[in-house]
């Protein structure tokens, strides 16, 4: 059973009914017991970065998924991943969860559009079960504005939008991070929760 | 590389597809959410539902058809047409949606678009403009469907919408519409000369070219269409096959 984080600020929706259609069990929650049982953890989130750790600090969460992630599969996604590293530069200099080691920050000006909206391509850098059995051109759907600044030991998939953007990162273990929407992606997206939910 | 984005627009109401051709003559034609679900097997990068009457008949969204696509269709879904309160915000997205579009009620109500950002996120708030050449070398905002004259200027209209927070712009040229002559070049380098969020060209595609013109000519970064794919003229895979040809990055 897959506990998917219902903190008030994530997209819990759209990954509900992604996991649904995959016939995986989950449920969304904030108690602390069910999160304690559950076979894998998945931290969704929207929103500006100090607000939805102030939702988890206000939730009583933080220091249980801390240690939670280090015990079993814990995904990310979106806000959610960017929660995983140390520090994030939105608005205000805010502690992370400090499970992946770097920082957040603004998508560096290219003169390119901001937010980094749409479809774009997975580099795959290392070896990471989420991404088994994908095609060779995997697109997957990214909206955000902000990104992870991290060592290359923990990107297992990034994307170039001016610069390289992480787009799954990995800490070789546990913990799993998608700065794309994978319950936004198609079928790509579909076979990566896929592979998540195997290694719960 | 950032691939191009095609979007076809579903047009419902009362709970079928139509489309208006220049938004008038509108004839009923399919399930939406067999259309949504057809159009996601063709490759489509989002997909919009628009309810057509909603705005100028006071008809609610149709929450349920987007219920019923969320669960089986994963692609990014933009519902509008109608949507003039927070709350209709928040019960948009909690039925699935994961992007509201407002058009009449921004212009009416521009805080509208600042309290939405500020509550669900810039990335869920779409404006959609719809626009005409004013006969002075420039261009006026219209609503209601293209039927109201606001006499507000395209060009300052979409920078006041970027720094309320929109996160995307929807431009419909009404010039363009209907008329399968291509999309309006002018009308989105103007728009897209303006402002630096995501600009989507609306109106005026009725062949192959005007995909590949639009991207080639414009800092457009999706297009949308809506009778093209309805009638099958055109499916979004040889859309994308051509786009590629082209050299244009696609899905």
């Amino acid at each position: 059973m897959i506990a998917v984080i219902d903190y008030g600020a994530g997209n819990i929706f759209s990954v509900e009914n992604a996991l649904r259609y995959l016939g995986q069990e989950h449920v969304l929650t904030d108690d602390p017991d069910t999160i304690r049982r559950a076979d894998a953890i998945i931290l969704p989130g929207v929103g500006a970065f100090p607000s939805a750790m102030q939702m988890l600090h206000a939730h009583g969460l933080t220091e249980l998924l801390q240690q939670q992630a280090k015990e079993k599969p814990f995904l990310g996604i979106c806000l959610g991943m960017q929660m995983l590293f140390e520090k994030s530069f939105e608005f205000e200099p805010c502690a992370g969860l400090g499970l992946l080691p770097g920082t957040v920050e603004r998508i560096p000006d290219h003169g390119l559009v901001i937010p980094h909206m749409g479809w774009n391509k997975l580099d795959c850098k290392l070896d990471c079960p989420m991404l088994q059995g994908l095609p060779e051109e995997a697109y997957v759907y990214f909206v955000h504005s902000y990104q992870a600044m991290c060592p290359d030991s923990v990107i297992a998939a990034s994307c170039a939008y001016g610069s390289t953007i992480p787009a799954l990162v990995y800490d070789g273990a546990y913990v799993f991070g998608a700065q794309f929407h994978p319950e936004k992606s198609g079928e790509v997206g579909l076979q990566m929760l896929k592979n998540f939910a195997a290694l719960a | 590389m950032l691939a191009k984005r095609i979007i076809p627009c579903l047009d419902v109401r009362n709970g079928k597809v139509v489309k208006g051709v220049n938004f008038e003559g509108i004839q009923d034609v399919g399930d939406p959410v067999a259309c949504a679900a057809e159009y996601n097997r063709q490759g489509a990068d989002e997909l919009v539902f628009y309810d057509i009457t909603a705005s100028h008949e006071g008809r609610g969204v149709i929450l349920d058809v987007v219920r019923r696509t969320a669960q089986q269709v994963f692609v990014p879904l933009t519902v509008g047409g109608g949507i003039s309160t927070i709350e209709d915000f928040r019960e948009t997205l909690r039925a699935g949606a994961d992007k509201v579009s407002i058009n009449s009620s921004a212009v009416k109500n521009p805080k509208l678009i600042a309290e939405a950002a500020d509550i669900f996120g810039s990335q869920c708030v779409v404006v959609g403009v719809d626009a005409k050449r004013n006969g002075l070398g420039g261009y006026t905002v219209y609503v209601n469907g293209g039927r109201i004259d606001m006499h507000l200027d395209l060009i300052q209209w979409v920078k006041q919408v970027e720094q309320l927070g929109a996160g995307e712009i929807c431009l419909n040229s009404i010039d363009a519409d209907g008329t399968k002559a291509g999309f309006d070049i002018e009308m989105l380098n103007a728009v897209c000369d303006a402002v630096k969020i995501p600009v989507i060209a609306s109106g005026g595609c009725g062949c192959l070219s005007d995909f590949s013109d639009v991207f080639a000519q414009t800092g457009a970064t999706a297009a949308l269409a809506a009778s093209l794919f309805h009638f099958k003229e055109l499916t979004v895979q040889q859309v994308k096959t051509h786009l590629k040809q082209q050299g244009i990055a696609v899905r």
